[in-house]
């Protein structure tokens, strides 16, 4: 039996979805803290490339997984043996997704369902699994990354905002059904971020790079924030956007 | 993956050009098949796109970005060896290594370039008189050519392509991996004393007499001043704070003021009447002739960057950055060029005069020489700006001098091979499948 995280153990973070350009900087912020990380992604190479980064940036210990986490069928199994390499994790961090082809979703069902189940399907089985161990533990920190695009249905790209958006409403569940175990479930919905995953969309003024959205997890997590947008000025543009009557809105294409 | 970059991002000068097509280079992994999927075109490494002119543009080839390619391998924290990526940026080196009690060797006077960049145009310091270039600090590193050929080059192993590399402006092929010795500091501090200087006499008197003791020199001169105040200025010179308390490196609040410029200024804003004021106050900020500080680590060496962007001042149309060299012994050009700068009102906002010292540069094409070198910006202005650059350059070309690739947009051919003498060498060095704006300029009939 592994010995039960406490507040006092070690900070260690499991990252699911290592190789994200946000994942890749959270992972160094908490190298710089000294933290064990263990990193779940499918790339060996990469990981072990990552690994070595973080080892250099001051991480106490570094573990991988390799494996396609959309594929880990138990959350919770998956926690255990992350722990099996790195001993007890306190803080689980969901960094992957994908943006999909919207156009492309709209006409073939399989890419529709690839975007559904990349970017929350899987997510939330994989969630409830870790969720029941933490539960169990009274002790814990989901960080999950969701999106802005989750907040209102937008035409040309409401596949993928559809799949964030019941992320966000999941999440939203989960914290309220974990609040009295004591565990902390974070919501962080992104703005536009300067990643791979985003090279092929017009970039403008509002773009961040993902070690701005980094910070932001990581304080986010210290604060023990509930939901947190980032960077802060996409709390003011969703509300508007949130605001707008649905009889106009219909008619918008922002 | 594929992208598209505007030129005036791509270039610290946004002197505007046609876009860029850009492929990202994240992994090291992806480099060889990176060059092997576009060498129908040429290549040129890009990392993060902060020389001014077009030695970092590539308009009828692909840039390869190396802006993700950042990622540490090693740091060694008792001998401080970094092994790391080639697009790592110095930003991060002093995030992760100065509070382990390691500086750069060299660093220009942003920290938001990359070693590779570093390499490529074998930059220089405040240190040059006792550090010489960056290239000198690099013990070894990895190059991938479009042959396919991925070669370990070190100051003993593939020596010619380990020098022609060092200043070799990204054309001899892809740097993924560097090795780095970094400097031993015992605090996140340096002594600074500003002195003014009253002319240019006045200054080479003091600045020779700073470099025996401080490591780090350099001379921001006043340059609308005119008659016997010619080359007025005020002298910064500074060295590690040194300290036995452990705690002298834990205490990293390295954070400054940090604005930005949100979008391109007006045109007129640099005009000569603005720049006669601050050129003024900025002179006569010292009250005293002497004044001595302890100061944090970016506003001594990176002032410029608390303003992000601040290129965006020069509007639209962008800027020149002239930087030439001068031997020793043709110091008095430094005055020529001064004079004329000043009789023709082009007023440089930023002029900035450094004394090199005798250590010689590792590269082929490195640029420092034993002498003066002096930076000037211009607004572009049309053929009124170009054509004065072209005057001053001959200037420099007649005594002997050269000027900086890394600033360059305008020199020509003939004055590129004369101010290189190791050109004809170093083109056997350039990989066939890489080239750049500059290149072109410098090889095409």
């Amino acid at each position: 039996m592994m010995p039960q995280p406490t507040q006092n153990a070690e900070p260690a973070a499991l990252i699911l979805g290592a190789l994200s350009a946000i994942a890749i900087e959270s992972a160094r912020l908490m190298a710089g803290r000294s933290w064990k990380i263990c990193l779940v992604a499918r790339s060996k190479e990469k990981l072990i490339e990552l690994s070595a980064d973080l080892i250099a940036r001051g991480a106490k210990q570094v573990d991988y997984l390799v494996m396609d986490v959309e594929q880990a069928a138990d959350g919770g199994q998956l926690l255990l043996s992350a722990e099996q390499l790195s001993g007890p994790i306190g803080t689980v961090l969901v960094a992957w997704g994908a943006l999909g082809d919207q156009v492309l979703a709209e006409n073939d069902a399989h890419a529709a369902m690839t975007i559904l189940n990349t970017n929350f399907n899987h997510q939330a089985l994989c969630l409830l699994g870790i969720a029941k161990k933490f539960e169990e533990r009274k002790y814990g920190v989901i960080a999950a990354i969701s999106s802005v695009a989750g907040d209102r249905g937008r035409q040309s790209n409401f596949i993928y905002g559809s799949a964030k958006g019941a992320f966000s409403l999941f999440l939203q569940g989960l914290r309220n059904k974990l609040q009295k175990s004591g565990v902390h479930i974070l919501t962080i919905k992104p703005g536009f971020v300067a990643t791979p995953m985003t090279r092929q969309v017009k970039q403008g003024p509002l773009f961040v790079g993902p070690d701005v959205v980094a910070s932001g997890i990581l304080r986010a997590i210290d604060r023990k924030s509930d939901v947190v947008y980032l960077p802060w000025f996409w709390l003011p543009i969703m509300l508007i956007i949130k605001a707008i009557p649905e009889r106009v809105f219909k008619k918008l294409s922002l | 993956m594929r992208s598209k970059l505007k030129s005036s991002e791509a270039s610290w000068g946004r002197i505007a050009g046609p876009g860029q097509d850009v492929v990202h280079v994240d992994w090291i992994s992806e480099a060889a098949p990176s060059i092997k999927e576009n060498k129908e075109r040429t290549l040129l490494p890009h990392g993060l796109g902060r020389s001014y002119g077009d030695v970092c543009l590539n308009d009828q080839g692909v840039l390869l970005s190396t802006k993700s390619l950042n990622k540490f391998i090693s740091f060694d924290r008792t001998t401080g060896i970094l092994y790391c990526e080639a697009g790592v940026a110095i930003s991060e080196i002093l995030k992760v290594c100065l509070p382990a009690g390691w500086f750069p060797p060299v660093t220009a006077g942003t920290k938001f370039f990359s070693l590779g960049g570093a390499i490529a145009n074998d930059i220089h310091g405040k240190n040059h008189h006792v550090a010489g270039t960056f290239g000198r600090h690099v013990l070894s590193l990895e190059l991938v050519r479009s042959n396919g050929e991925t070669l370990t080059c070190t100051p003993t192993q593939n020596v010619d392509l380990f020098r022609a590399t060092i200043g070799g402006l990204g054309l001899t092929g892809l740097i993924t991996r560097v090795t780095l010795q970094l400097k031993k500091v015992t605090t996140d501090r340096i002594d600074v004393e500003t002195i003014r200087v009253k002319n240019l006499d006045d200054f080479f008197t003091k600045s020779a007499g700073s470099d025996n003791d401080f490591e780090y020199t350099v001379t921001w001169i006043d340059c609308l001043a005119t008659g016997s105040s010619l080359g007025r200025g005020l002298l910064m010179r500074g060295k590690h704070a040194e300290s036995n308390n452990k705690n002298s490196l834990q205490n990293l609040s390295n954070k400054s003021l940090n604005v930005g410029v949100p979008i391109d200024m007006p045109n007129f804003l640099l005009n000569s009447t603005n720049m006669r004021l601050f050129n003024a106050a900025y002179f006569n900020r010292m009250q005293g002739d002497e004044k001595k500080s302890l100061s944090k680590i970016d506003p001594f060496f990176y002032p410029l960057d608390a303003i992000k962007q601040w290129n965006r001042l020069y509007g639209k149309r962008g800027f020149f950055q002239f930087q030439f060299v001068v031997p020793k012994a043709a110091a008095d050009t430094i005055g020529h060029v001064l004079a004329q700068t000043s009789s023709k009102g082009m007023g440089s906002f930023l002029v900035v005069l450094k004394e090199f010292g005798p250590i010689e540069s590792p590269g082929l094409l490195s640029f420092p020489m034993p002498g003066y070198t002096m930076t000037l910006d211009f607004a572009n202005q049309g053929e009124a700006t170009t054509s004065f650059i072209q005057t001053l350059e001959q200037m420099v070309l007649k005594v002997g001098g050269r000027i900086y690739p890394a600033k360059d947009a305008l020199m020509s051919k003939e004055s590129f091979a004369q101010g290189y003498n190791k050109l004809t060498e170093f083109k056997r060095f350039v990989d066939p499948g890489f080239s750049s704006n500059f290149w072109r300029r410098m090889t095409n009939a």
